[in-house]
């Protein structure tokens, strides 16, 4: 309980530091103005994205190796918290956006790619939704997991191999793309905070996971009991009862 | 100023969508553990 509570402190205080930087101290844009710190989240949510989309790649693939159920337990948990994250992102973008492009979205190549991953990955959570024998649901979503997941590495190159409305990378795109160090700092605690909150999101969302395994353990435990006791013959005196 | 509006609507956006999915994932596991308990019990008494 102490570590818990201590763990809410420091990302509180995180969280706070986090804002107050990317708010007041990051240094206005030239050409976008203060409109820009959107960025801060905007792509502190991309990054979370990335990682839990990865999270359930990693899983799919030990679920279909090992066949264990708790590799099934993450890979859900994670797609769950993606698009969570996914959506920050989908909804801070035309936020920017309308401001600055003057349109509140386009179907250009990075927004198509990343309008497609969020629902492959809407589709892999409501397939699960359609399918009741666990085995066969956890083999299906992870082969589906892993399908879904192509289009990860597609949305992260898509405004490098395609020059549409989306801005091209200001992070690892060559020469030409770079930012303010002092902006780098802040958007890396951004980042980290980010991160931060989504370790104890999805550590809470594999519990329900687990939670719910364990239900349907029990359910089924007092299923067969019941229908032992029905398959016993019915005692015909009370001394064979006895 | 507009700008600020925007800025503000994105802030408030990343905290709506984080609350509310912190809150439904909370409820379930509310929800899962008087479950848990009833089985459980149930158990015992079969």
């Amino acid at each position: 309980m102490k570590s818990r509570i201590a763990l809410a402190a420091f990302t509180a205080a995180l969280i706070i530091c986090a804002g107050y930087l990317a708010l007041y101290v990051a240094p206005v844009d030239i050409r976008q103005g203060q409109i820009y710190r959107i960025f801060y989240f905007h792509i502190s949510a991309w990054v979370s994205t990335f990682t839990a989309f990865t999270i359930v790649f990693v899983s799919n693939v030990a679920y279909l190796a090992t066949r264990r159920q708790r590799w099934d337990s993450l890979g859900v948990s994670a797609a769950e918290v993606g698009i969570a994250c996914c959506s920050i992102g989908l909804i801070t973008g035309p936020l920017w956006g309308k401001p600055v492009w003057g349109i509140w979205w386009t179907w250009d190549a990075r927004l198509t790619t990343t309008f497609i991953m969020w629902l492959m990955y809407i589709s892999y959570l409501m397939l699960r939704g359609l399918l009741e024998d666990p085995r066969h649901r956890a083999s299906l979503s992870a082969v589906f997991g892993i399908f879904a997941f192509l289009d990860v590495p597609l949305v992260y190159m898509s405004n490098r191999l395609f020059r549409t409305q989306h801005p091209g990378p200001v992070f690892f795109g060559g020469p030409d793309s770079s930012v303010d160090p002092r902006m780098t700092h802040v958007l890396l605690v951004c980042m980290i905070a980010v991160l931060v909150i989504m370790i104890p999101v999805l550590v809470d969302r594999y519990r329900v996971e687990c939670m719910r395994n364990e239900v349907e353990e029990l359910r089924q435990e007092i299923e067969l009991r019941s229908l032992d006791a029905q398959s016993r013959p019915a005692p015909r005196t009370v001394k064979e009862a006895l | 100023m507009k700008d600020f509006q925007f800025l503000f609507t994105a802030w408030i956006c990343v905290w709506a969508v984080f609350f509310l999915y912190e809150t439904t994932v909370a409820r379930r596991i509310s929800k899962l553990r008087d479950e848990l308990n009833r089985l459980k019990q149930q158990l015992r008494e079969s």
